[in-house]
Order: structure tokens, then sequence, then C-alpha cells
């Protein structure tokens, strides 16, 4: 029973999270009240576009949002430990042994003046008690883990390719087997083929050592390919969330809705775009209702008055859209089976 | 020159663009033959670094081709003085990949635009100037009121529109799209797909279309050419290139798309290894060291691009 409990019970649970950036002209506020859990072993999947606030959100859960960014939650906990609490000390423990981050550049994200091997060895310096020579060892180890030769573990971050780049980052990433590791569109940067090697790379990893995983991204290719659970994103909210299945097959709020139709079917060629008409409102000044309101076609006066209250279509599936309130709305993306 | 050469707008002639460089030539293009129907698009697919990009600005002259032709309208502009050419690049255009920095920041949307209507001459005189600059926005969609505003004050969206509009100011037949929107959000993308779509039935326009996005490329071309390495590995219509990818490299690429679809189980192709180094490549196959297949023929000599089947042309040994 004892396992059966650790198994549903989240490695990640966040409630009420906000992160503001405020200056002296304005207050842009990035994320706005959102609340997810995260069960062990399961992928989450973040997905909106542009300054939605996915990259905010993952900052916020490392405790790295930058200056001048105030981050308030009524809790973030990450393997049972509060991280809005821990000292720099504990801080420094918690990133890489509890939660590890892989950045969107791999371009950027290695330093150019060391070794590859180096910098994986350093994080494995820094949380384990290990002497230089061991570190270095498992820094190899690391590197045949994630299909890059030992023996180039001397080389240094421009003599690879990016996608080997990514492979470096991800070593690093898992050197310290976090239990949580976070993706923030890890393979945008990368082509289409080097894309399917670095997923299938992380997918086996997680499940060979049974990460639980958050994934961000923009495509919903990759969010159908790697995730169970989704959250839809839209200005510094979650509008959807639910498993892939509810999401991708059930789609309830407009907003999924248009994300799916601007996308070009691979499978129907001569279907019509249906782009969202308008743009991203801004998030120094967000309106009162709902955020999406202006763009949406279904929307009416009962949008813009207040913010709308989620709607559980199920234990698992949550829409944010005041248009359910009215009798018998449904959006017209046909529901599979 | 039997063939229905009417309805060719443009017809590129085993073009090679070769870069010198410190370790030897690097073949950007190497050896590319194409056509394109007037109406129509033809998509140019590839990962980073096959060349596609330099073969866009090849066509334009905006790099110098090392050897091969260019005919547009049976003329070789490969061969014009550049007075001419500057008449020729009324009829040939191209849209730029990254909005935020192909349009100067220092130039309201007024100045952009008016710039190349003056440019052109087709308009003289204040009012016909302003009011074809007005023209131009309404046909790509930008408010009125954003006449005076900045790049800057843009989504990349609106920078794409402008983009389009310089292009669209010199009334071309024939338009490069590189990559146009690869740096937009997926909503965004689609306004902007829409648009290049609405243009081309309405003004007749021409295009090739850069990208490596199989789903926009599948959506938006007629024939699609796949690069590997400079060269043109497999050209067919859109649709038998779907259906039958014939090439090792194809298949790849196309099982590799990631489908927003819960499909039940979908067989991925991995590719082992990177793109190798375009470099004084080898008389050999250019994808031979990491295809599936595994065969002798290739290592000796690179395969040529032939016919298989109507319209449907490959460069494998294998097939």
């Amino acid at each position: 029973m004892e396992t059966m409990k650790s198994l549903h019970d989240p490695v990640l649970e966040v409630e009420d999270l906000s992160v503001q950036f405020v200056t002296e002209d304005e207050t842009v506020n990035a994320v706005n009240h959102i609340s997810f859990k995260l069960r062990k072993g399961r992928t989450l999947g973040f997905v909106g576009e542009t300054g939605a606030g996915k990259t905010t959100t993952a900052l916020a859960l490392l405790r790295l949002v930058p200056n001048p960014g105030k981050v308030e939650s009524k809790r973030i906990e990450v393997c049972g430990r509060e991280v809005s609490a821990m000292t720099a000390r504990q801080l420094e423990k918690y990133r890489g042994d509890d939660i590890a981050m892989i950045f969107q550049d791999p371009m950027t994200a290695l330093n150019p003046v060391f070794t590859v091997g180096q910098q994986i060895a350093d994080s494995i310096l820094l949380h384990q008690d290990v002497t230089y020579g061991e570190a270095m060892k498992k820094a190899e180890e690391m590197l045949e883990l994630v299909g890059i030769p030992a023996s180039r573990q001397a080389e240094y971050p421009h003599q690879f390719s990016g996608g080997m780049k990514q492979r470096v980052v991800i070593a690093i990433a898992l050197a310290c087997n976090p239990e949580v590791m976070i993706a923030d569109e890890p393979t945008t940067a990368l082509d289409v083929t080097i894309q399917a090697q670095v997923l299938n790379l992380m997918k086996k990893l997680r499940d060979d050592r049974r990460m639980s995983m958050i994934m961000i991204t923009h495509n919903l290719g990759i969010i159908a390919d790697i995730c169970d659970e989704v959250a839809v994103m839209y200005a510094g909210r979650i509008v959807e969330t639910g498993t892939l299945v509810e999401v991708f097959n059930h789609t309830k709020h407009p907003y999924t809705e248009g994300l799916f139709n601007s996308l070009p079917n691979i499978l129907n060629r001569t279907a019509k775009l249906k782009p969202i008409p308008g743009l991203m409102p801004d998030p120094s000044n967000l309106p009162v209702g709902c955020a999406f309101a202006p763009r949406c076609r279904y929307a009416g006066p009962d949008c813009t008055c207040a913010q709308p209250k989620a709607h559980w279509f199920s234990d698992t599936h949550t829409v944010a859209c005041a248009a359910y309130e009215r009798v018998g709305f449904t959006i017209d993306r046909p529901e599979k089976k | 020159m039997e063939k229905n050469v009417s309805n060719t707008i443009l017809e590129v002639k085993d073009l090679k663009k070769h870069f010198k460089t410190s370790r030897g030539m690097l073949h950007a293009v190497d050896g590319v033959s194409f056509s394109i129907e007037y109406g129509k698009t033809l998509g140019i697919v590839g990962e980073s670094g096959c060349g596609k990009t330099t073969l866009g600005r090849t066509i334009l002259r905006l790099v110098e081709p090392t050897s091969g032709g260019i005919m547009l309208e049976g003329r070789d502009i490969t061969k014009l003085n550049l007075r001419d050419m500057k008449k020729v690049r009324k009829d040939i255009q191209i849209i730029f990949q990254d909005p935020f920095s192909s349009l100067d920041p220092r130039n309201t949307i007024s100045q952009a635009l008016t710039e190349v209507v003056k440019v052109n001459k087709i308009r003289s005189g204040k009012q016909e100037i302003k009011d074809r600059v007005l023209q131009l926005m309404e046909t790509v969609g930008l408010a009125e009121r954003l006449i005076n505003t900045y790049p800057h004050e843009l989504d990349g969206g609106r920078r794409q529109r402008i983009g389009i509009a310089r292009a669209l100011a010199m009334e071309p037949k024939f338009i490069v799209c590189d990559e146009p929107v690869s740096a937009l959000d997926v909503s965004i993308q689609a306004q902007i797909l829409n648009l290049l779509q609405e243009l081309q039935e309405t003004l007749g326009l021409s295009y090739i279309f850069i990208t490596h996005d199989l789903a926009v490329v599948n959506h938006f071309a007629d024939v699609i050419a796949v690069m590997y390495l400079g060269q043109i590995v497999e050209k067919a219509p859109t649709e038998e290139l779907f259906a039958h990818p014939l090439h090792p490299y194809t298949q790849a690429l196309l099982s590799a798309i990631p489908i927003p679809e819960i499909l039940v189980e979908r067989p991925r192709i991995l590719l082992r290894g990177e793109i190798t180094s375009p470099i004084n490549p080898k008389d050999e196959c250019r994808f031979g060291n990491r295809c599936f297949h595994d065969c002798k023929e290739c290592r000796g000599s690179n395969p040529v691009l032939r016919e298989v089947s109507p319209d449907h042309f490959v460069a494998c040994c294998k097939v």
C-alpha cells in the first residue's frame, strides 16, 4: 500500500502562484493565480504562445525569477518541501538534487571556456561528496548516457553541433538524478530530425529513471508525443488543463480550439487555416474579465465583467470559460472518440 | 525547350554557389535545377545548413551564382548587367525570415513603404505615392492609424506584414519567401499564411516558399523539393511526396514531424548522426553516412536526380 500511496502523491504542487514585474512605469502581470500538480513519473506539458507566462512559471519553481520580479504563492511544494521558505544553502541543494532545468538555447546555456566534461563534473562536485577524479568519471558516464562518446569530454562546446550541445545540457541537468526535470522548449533551436533524436532520448531517460517532467513548448505536436497531462496557458493563466486525451480530443476552451485551428494539418492539407484574430493582450494592462474575450468568437457580455470560474468536466479536466454558464454551450471543434 | 515554355515563369538550371573558405570550397548550392509555373508555389524544405536560404538569395542574385542559369520568363538573368538587373528585380522580390532585423528601426511604416514606392517609379507625385502606401497597407491588413509607428512598436506579425507590403510595392510576379513565418507564434503564423495565400489568388503571384516546417509547406506548396547539403534529393507534387516519400531522408523527415493528434502508434525513423560538412564534399551520396540503407553503389558516386514516376524525381540508388 505504501508504494501505491507514493505513486499518487504529487511530487510538485503549486497553489495560487503569481509573478509580477514591477517597474516605475508599469506592473507586468506575467503569471496570474495559477495552480497545478505533478505526480511522480508523469509529464505535464505547458503550451501557449510567446508571453503566456510558461517560462516565468518554470523560473518561479526554481526561484530564479530575475529582478524586479515579485513571486507570490500560497504554496510551492516540491518533494514535500516548501520552496519559498528555503535558504540560499537549501536552494543550492534543491536545484539539481530535486529539480533541474533544461534551457531553450543550448548555444548559450553552456560556458564556452570550459570543456563539457568539466561542466558536467562541476554540477556533480557541487552536489555530491566525491573527489574531482570521481566526478570526471561520472561526467563521462553521463555523456555516454546521452549518446556522446566519453572520449569527447575534453572538448569545448563550440566543437559540438546544436543537437550534441543540447545532449550535454541534458547530461548536466540529469547528473544529480533530480526528481523533477523542467524542459523549457528543449528542441526549438534544433532541426526536426535532431529534435526527434533528442525527444526520444528524453523519453527514454524519463522512463528509465521514473522522473517527473514539465515540458514547456509552443508545439502541440511535441505535447502529443511526450506528455500525459496538458495545461494551456494564455496571458499568465491556465485556461484549460486535463489529460492529453481530454485536452486534445475533448477540447473545451475556445483558445485551445483556436490553437488547433491555426495549425496546418499535415493529415489534411486542404483544410483552411482559421487563425485567431487579433493579438495577445498587453500583460501590463490586462482586462478585468477574461483576457481572451476580445479575440474570442463565443464571447458575450458575461465574459468581460469578471474572471471566468473554473468548470470541471471530469476529475482532471478543468476549463476557465464563462460561456459554459450558458445552458447548452459547446464549441465548434468536434469531439473525437 | 520543347516543353511548354509559356507556362513557366522561372527555370533554374544546374545552379551552383560555392563559397571560398579557409578550409576549402563550401558547396552551399550544388547543381540545383527546377522550374515553377505561373501562380504556383514551390516549397523548398531542408534543415539548417542545407543551402535553402543561399538558393533563395542566389535566384535574386543577392549573391552571385558560381555557375548555372536562372531563366525568368525565358531570359537568363545571370547574364544581365547591374542596370538591367535592377529592372528585373521589380519582378522578383523576397520576404525575409526575421521581421525584427529586416526593417530599419529608424523608419516609420510610412517611410519604409514610401521609399520602395518611390524607387519603383511606377507612381509619382506626393498624393499618388501616399495613396499607394495606404493601398499597400490595406492589402496586407495594416490599419491606417499605424502609418506613423516605428517597427519596435509593432509585434512580429505586423512587422512581417510590412515586409510583405515592401515586397508587393514593386508589383512583382514572383516572390521568394524565406521562412516568412518561422519567427511567429502559431495564431499569428496562420494569419500570415492566409494572407500570402489570398495575395497569390488575387495577384496571381508565384512563390518559392523556403521553410524547415513540413506541416506549413504541406499546406502551402504545390510542388516540394527536399534539399540536403546543397542538392535536391527528392522533388514531387505535394500530395505525391507526402503519400509516397521515396528518398530515405524524406522518409525520415516526414516521420520526425510531431503531429498534434493522439495517434495509435507511428513508426519513427531515427537517423544516425547529424548533417556533415558541405566543404569539399566527396563524390558519394551525401546522405550516405546517415542513411539506414547500406549500399555500396552510393559510396562510389553521388546518385543523380531522376524521374521515377511522372513528376516525381529522386536521387537515391535504392529506388
